[in-house]
């Protein structure tokens, strides 16, 4: 593996965590685990056109991040792989922000191309550009994330039913399996039961990378996934992962799901993550 | 008397479907979804010749509005089909951020809307989903009168970039626009002059209104006839031009008083000229199983209710 992009998601992580510190609002430990995902997505996995953004995504594999609370980690890798500034980081959920909560079209941010944040829809957007992508002789990919919990949103089993039934093969669609959602564990709140299981007895190839917060691992399902697109069924990708990831008192808790750490808590964060690329500007 | 002529009476859904299999004749980009009902909504015809370019989801509306978000994406026009209850109301957080809030051009037609659906009852029989699109920001919201005009803005709609609102019905009812007339988005149609009141309509209740003029006539009231397709943007200065001129309006809608074409004028009359109105529409109530012209009696939506609120708003 190119050594560079090792010392990215420490980066990541310290955006994440100074970005939600600083308005005292957003989503860390989702954004923590997935760090991993992202940072092989986008600096390794993607063909894409980081420079100029096109909404069509033409001719590029496209993705769409379906559990839009995750933005803090969506954003610092667009930013760090150069769809903006690293500048507008520091912008994150204040007035007048491209920067919103959750991801939107509506301040024109690059790299994003559909609103998320109420759950269960961006596997039917993600089909929807995968049905374009056919139509226009477009041998690209779509990429999606969801997280586990979810997947107790109706709308992704609908879309589930259409990919496998229709053979919608040009789609790679990940899910966060870390286990934790707001009100506790999804055994406690909904046990998820076999979601692999699941995905395949709706028509889906299935594959699973046992540990999400490990890079090379994490490029190398997402590379399988890949070779297995185009074989006439969709690929699922269950990832496992540690929420909070990267911050030791912040792993396998739900209790960051929600919740920005205090002066102290950060400076601890941050005294566990090396600043590889240079902190963005306060 | 006025001078429109029923050429025959014709389902405004097959409006639709005409102007899809024109669009899919001259339009590579566009591209529909249908959840189940293709037969219901006539796009049979678009479906058999461009098969490509038709997407049958199954029973399942939120992946469908999903999917024509995802479409419109790689540049295509998509419009989506089921009945309006089932376009709205069960779908109204899919299109609110997947196609509203991100601004994507997906055209949203719906049939079967209001009391004209008839003996389904009031399951199926939305009368609040005008007031449901309007509310989103950026969505236009049309509801055309007769075979003719919904043909003509099914092929109007394909043109403007962005979220759309079409909003059709079930039964045969007559066709009197012009057959090649453009549809202008946001543009009111004054279809008789009159100096007396200003009755202002759309969908079904354009023809009832014609029919009422012909009896307000009979006893020398002179009414000016507007069809109001588009609810939103509202052809603000038509409209306002007649309350200016005749001091007395009434609108009439096959929809809930609440939130419809009535709700919309009434705003605009309030901020802009205040004067007596009067409105026919559903009063806060559901629908129920019956014949169309049963229940457009029974609920108060045909030309004697137009005739009885003109009296009323004269008398103000």
């Amino acid at each position: 593996m190119d050594k560079s992009i090792e010392k990215i998601p420490s980066q990541i992580r310290r955006d994440i965590l100074r970005m939600v510190h600083a308005v005292q609002s957003g989503h860390p430990g989702g954004s923590l685990g997935c760090t991993e995902f992202f940072v092989a997505l986008y600096f390794k996995v993607l063909n894409h056109d980081k420079e100029s953004f096109n909404m069509n995504g033409q001719n590029e594999d496209i993705f769409f991040l379906s559990n839009g609370h995750i933005s803090p980690v969506f954003y610092s890798v667009l930013a760090r792989a150069g769809y903006f500034s690293i500048d507008e980081l520091s912008t994150f959920r204040k007035l007048n922000s491209r920067l919103q909560g959750h991801p939107t079209t509506h301040e024109g941010l690059p790299g994003v191309r559909i609103a998320s944040g109420s759950l269960g829809q961006g596997l039917s957007v993600a089909l929807g550009a995968a049905e374009a992508k056919k139509l226009s002789n477009d041998n690209n990919l779509v990429f999606s994330l969801h997280g586990d919990g979810e997947l107790q949103e109706g709308q992704i089993w609908e879309a589930a039913l259409y990919a496998g039934s229709k053979n919608i093969d040009n789609i790679i669609a990940t899910i966060d399996a870390n286990g934790q959602q707001i009100d506790g564990s999804t055994n406690d709140v909904m046990p998820m039961g076999d979601i692999g299981s699941k995905f395949i007895s709706f028509g889906w190839e299935v594959l699973k990378i046992d540990n999400g917060n490990n890079l090379s691992e994490v490029i190398e399902g997402l590379n399988t996934a890949i070779n297995l697109s185009g074989k006439g069924k969709p690929v699922c990708i269950i990832m496992q992962t540690e929420m909070g990831a990267g911050v030791d008192f912040m792993t396998g808790t739900h209790k960051w799901h929600g919740i920005a750490p205090s002066d102290e808590q950060l400076e601890k964060a941050l005294s566990q993550l090396p600043e590889t690329l240079g902190d963005y500007p306060i | 008397m006025h001078n429109f002529i029923n050429s025959g009476n014709k389902d405004t859904r097959s409006g639709f479907g005409d102007g899809l299999l024109f669009l899919g004749r001259n339009n590579p980009n566009v591209v529909a979804l249908c959840s189940d009902l293709t037969g219901s909504l006539k796009m049979n015809y678009f479906a058999d010749e461009f098969p490509d370019r038709f997407f049958q989801t199954g029973i399942a509306e939120a992946n469908m509005m999903g999917m024509a978000a995802g479409l419109s994406i790689g540049n295509y026009i998509p419009f989506t089909g089921t009945f309006a209850n089932f376009s709205t109301g069960r779908v109204y957080d899919q299109i609110r951020q997947s196609i509203a809030y991100s601004g994507k051009n997906v055209k949203i037609c719906a049939s079967h809307a209001g009391l004209t659906l008839g003996e389904d009852g009031a399951t199926h029989q939305i009368l609040e989903d005008i007031g449901l699109m309007k509310m989103l920001p950026g969505m236009v919201v049309i509801s055309p009168c007769d075979f003719n005009q919904t043909r003509a803005a099914t092929i109007a709609i394909s043109n403007y970039l962005g979220p759309v609102y079409l909003r059709f019905g079930r039964p045969k009812v007559p066709n009197f626009t012009p057959s090649e007339k453009p549809f202008e988005i946001g543009k009111a149609d004054v279809l008789t002059e009159g100096k007396d009141v200003t009755i202002i309509a759309n969908g079904h209740l354009v023809w009832e209104a014609l029919e009422a003029y012909n009896s307000l006539t009979k006893i020398g009231i002179n009414a000016e006839v507007i069809n109001c397709a588009t609810i939103k943007p509202l052809d603000l200065s038509t409209l306002l031009k007649s309350a200016e001129k005749t001091g007395r309006v009434v609108t009439a809608e096959e929809h809930q008083k609440n939130g419809g074409l009535g709700d919309s004028v009434a705003q605009a009359l309030a901020l802009h000229k205040p004067c007596p109105m009067e409105m026919v529409g559903v009063n806060d109530s559901f629908g129920e199983s019956g014949k169309p012209d049963q229940l457009m009696k029974k609920y108060g939506l045909d030309s004697s209710a137009i005739v009885d609120a003109v009296k009323s708003v004269l008398k103000r």
